[in-house]
């Protein structure tokens, strides 16, 4: 049995815990607060913790203002759409990584990661262009696809890490029993890739979620992302900052539930293989 | 786990598309006018059947999304909302259709447009944007402050006089600062104010050969002058102050007086929001006896991008929104104190807006007197009053904004920041080509 630390140690290691969690946790604490406080309120030279005067005013404003429920129903399909998609080209290729591996596997896989190196804004012209020309400018099915090829790396790699750890004897067997390589990915190896599959989903419908440069630029209202809806609550002039956390909030709400009672599944995904 | 109902479902759930009648995709920014506008839109759908898809971005949000659509020939949108720097630079690039119905339209009078935004938004006579709202910029300050200074506010004061009220009023004890101004870097923050007041003092960006000016006395006067001013009577860390935190600091009773834009006169005498809505008086942006005064011009407008495939829909509604029924309509609605100023010569003139907006008379006053076609007290070869009309101004001018915010918060020299400003904007102009 290991041996337990000091009380002192324990207590000092979760007052830190939590004082970093809450830290961390402050800024959307304060955007909470703010979507309930007034306009004035929110921007009062002295600022307040709790809402003086408590409104929903915001909300009804945001709504009235704008359709959050398309936003929201944009966001859903893309985040989804475009994981779901990139799962699907994701899972042969990790396959191919991790069970049938080449001389220049590493260096495609850094490749891959590479591309994520660059700024967005570095091929935004090409990109736009090439969605002009295929008529994909705000249109769901375009933001999904660009969204697919944003995470796809990323995908790649969290599958790849996964399958590294699944071990190669199981598949061999499954091929001596008889199954070609459709049945060996299909009933083979992802049943036993659930779990980090689903934690790769999860982690990919979030950073889809949040993403907010190119659902911005490629998006004009029909197909823009609660990211967008935010966007349209900031003013470099007149009071905003209610209406806009109140927007925000709104903004983060399903994700933040997906990821409160998903948390295990994504701590899991985010430090699997990092202890042996 | 069977992955292809997963797929087809992914894929139905992407494919969904919008349908489209004839629809206008407007791009506009989160100001309250255009909030406005947006909300009784639903009547010019009434009227003529076209749907209108708004599409509300903060300004360097739009900025971003309307120059990348407007340069690649995207048609992501019908309309536009540009400012004065934006129109006559695009103009010139063959990106925007001319307002040309619209000019020749009798009914919507284009000869009622206050002739310096007009000037602001047209190339060789041809209008290509039309104004929705239009501003200057004046002098906001506290008539009770000014008062118990024993001072009193001229209507249209000098720097001389500014400096002297700043530091009369200047209450360190009781946290009350004489003067706030922008600091915030940025070519549309610390550099709108800057440039305009600089005009005052003589300077100018470039001579006529496009050579930077900074080494210039008259812009080491500028530079002397406001980094004294708001060392001994400008709010701490006003280096990250823009619109926004001074009209906060403003409306709390934190400042004397305040210069920034005109638009801004409606919320600081507005009780809901203003501690101090009864005690505000207006006055024009200050002068040096030069002919210029330190006042900006500029207009939130409406414009067609060439790649539009819905002009005529288009010019439809830029004539809806920006003719005098629209303010009528908003007056009805809102009450005159409402109603999108700057824009049109027969709202100033008319008495039901003269009582409703105090601002009205010194408002239309700023706007006059600002001239971007001749911005300055000795010649230039470029147009705009508190921003260069080349495309590379946003750059240069964020560049040299972002040095003057280092010298208000003290971390470099008045002298060192102008000398690498002229050093910057020297080497960038050089690779533009301006200069051989």
């Amino acid at each position: 049995m290991a041996r337990r630390a000091p009380i002192q140690t324990r207590i000092g290691f979760t007052v830190l815990a939590w004082a970093i969690a809450l830290l961390l946790f402050s800024p959307i604490l304060w955007t909470i607060l703010t979507a309930f406080k007034t306009e004035a309120e929110a921007i009062a030279a002295q600022p307040t913790f709790f809402p003086q005067t408590f409104t929903l005013e915001n909300f009804g404003a945001v709504q009235d203002r704008s359709d959050y429920f398309k936003h929201a129903t944009n966001s859903i399909i893309v985040s989804l759409g475009s994981t779901l998609l990139g799962l699907i080209i994701a899972i042969p290729a990790a396959w191919s990584m991790a069970f049938a591996p080449s001389k220049r596997t590493k260096d495609i896989l850094m490749w891959m990661l590479s591309t994520k190196m660059m700024p967005a804004v570095g091929v935004l012209i090409p990109i736009y262009l090439i969605f002009r020309d295929l008529r994909l400018l705000d249109t769901v099915h375009g933001l999904t696809l660009i969204m697919t090829l944003i995470n796809l790396p990323i995908i790649v790699w969290m599958l790849y890490t996964y399958f590294k750890e699944i071990p190669v004897d199981i598949l061999e067997a499954a091929r001596m029993d008889g199954a070609e390589l459709w049945n060996e990915i299909t009933h083979v190896l992802v049943p036993m890739a659930v779990p980090g599959i689903a934690s790769t989903l999860l982690l990919n419908v979030i950073l889809a979620w949040n993403e907010a440069f190119w659902t911005i630029t490629l998006t004009s209202g029909r197909a823009g992302t609660l990211t967008a809806f935010i966007s349209s609550f900031s003013s470099p002039q007149g009071l905003f900052l209610a209406k806009l956390s109140a927007a925000s909030l709104l903004a983060i709400a399903p994700i933040l539930l997906l990821g409160w009672f998903s948390q295990k599944q994504l701590v899991r995904g985010l430090t699997f293989g990092a202890v042996k | 786990m069977k992955l292809t109902p997963l797929f087809v479902g992914a894929m139905t759930l992407a494919l969904v598309g919008s349908a489209s009648a004839q629809t206008l995709t407007i791009a506009t920014v989160n100001n309250g006018d255009m909030i406005r506008m947006q909300g009784l839109s639903s009547a010019f759908t009434e009227e003529t059947g076209i749907e209108l898809n708004w599409v509300v971005l903060e300004e360097n949000t739009l900025r971003q999304n309307v120059t990348t659509d407007i340069a690649t020939n995207g048609g992501q949108y019908d309309i536009m909302t540009i400012g004065t720097y934006e129109a006559p630079i695009w103009a010139k690039q063959g990106w925007l259709k001319p307002l040309d119905a619209l000019s020749a339209d009798s009914e919507y009078d284009v000869d009622d447009i206050l002739p310096a935004i007009r000037g602001g938004l047209s190339l060789d006579s041809k209008l290509y944007a039309a104004p929705f709202y239009g501003e200057s910029s004046f002098i906001m300050y506290r008539t009770d402050l000014m008062e118990k200074a024993g001072l009193e506010m001229p209507d249209a004061p000098t720097w001389e006089f500014i400096g002297e009220a700043a530091r009369a009023m200047t209450d360190r004890a009781n946290d009350i600062n004489g003067i706030c101004l922008r600091g915030k870097a940025g070519w549309g923050e610390n550099m709108a104010f800057l440039t305009a007041m600089s005009n005052s003092f003589g300077a100018r960006w470039f001579d006529e050969n496009w050579v930077p000016q900074f080494d210039s006395p008259q812009w080491k006067e500028t530079l002397d002058t406001y980094l004294s001013l708001m060392a001994d009577a400008g709010p701490a860390g006003a280096s990250s102050n823009g619109f926004n935190e001074n009209l906060t600091l403003f409306q709390q009773g934190k400042c004397g007086m305040w210069i920034d834009a005109t638009v801004a006169a409606s919320f600081v005498t507005n009780p809901d929001d203003s501690t101090v809505a009864d005690q505000v008086g207006f006055a024009q942006a200050p002068d040096n006896g030069l002919g210029k005064r330190g006042n900006w011009l500029w207009a939130w407008s409406l414009a067609i991008p060439a790649s539009s495939q819905n002009a005529e829909a288009a010019e439809q509604f830029i004539g809806w929104a920006t003719d005098k029924a629209y303010l009528d309509l908003v007056a009805a609605q809102d009450g005159w104190a409402n109603v999108p100023p700057g824009t049109r010569t027969s709202l100033y003139e008319n008495p039901e807006y003269q009582a409703a907006a105090p601002f009205a008379e010194m408002t239309l006053a700023s706007i006059n007197s600002a001239d971007p076609n001749n911005p300055t007290v000795d010649p230039v070869p470029y147009t705009g009053v508190q921003f260069v009309a080349i495309p590379e101004f946003a750059g240069i001018g964020t560049n040299v904004g972002q040095l003057f915010s280092a010298a208000l918060a003290g971390q470099m020299s008045a002298d060192d920041a102008l000398a690498q400003a002229q050093d910057a904007t020297t080497r960038d102009m050089t690779r533009a080509g301006y200069i051989k």
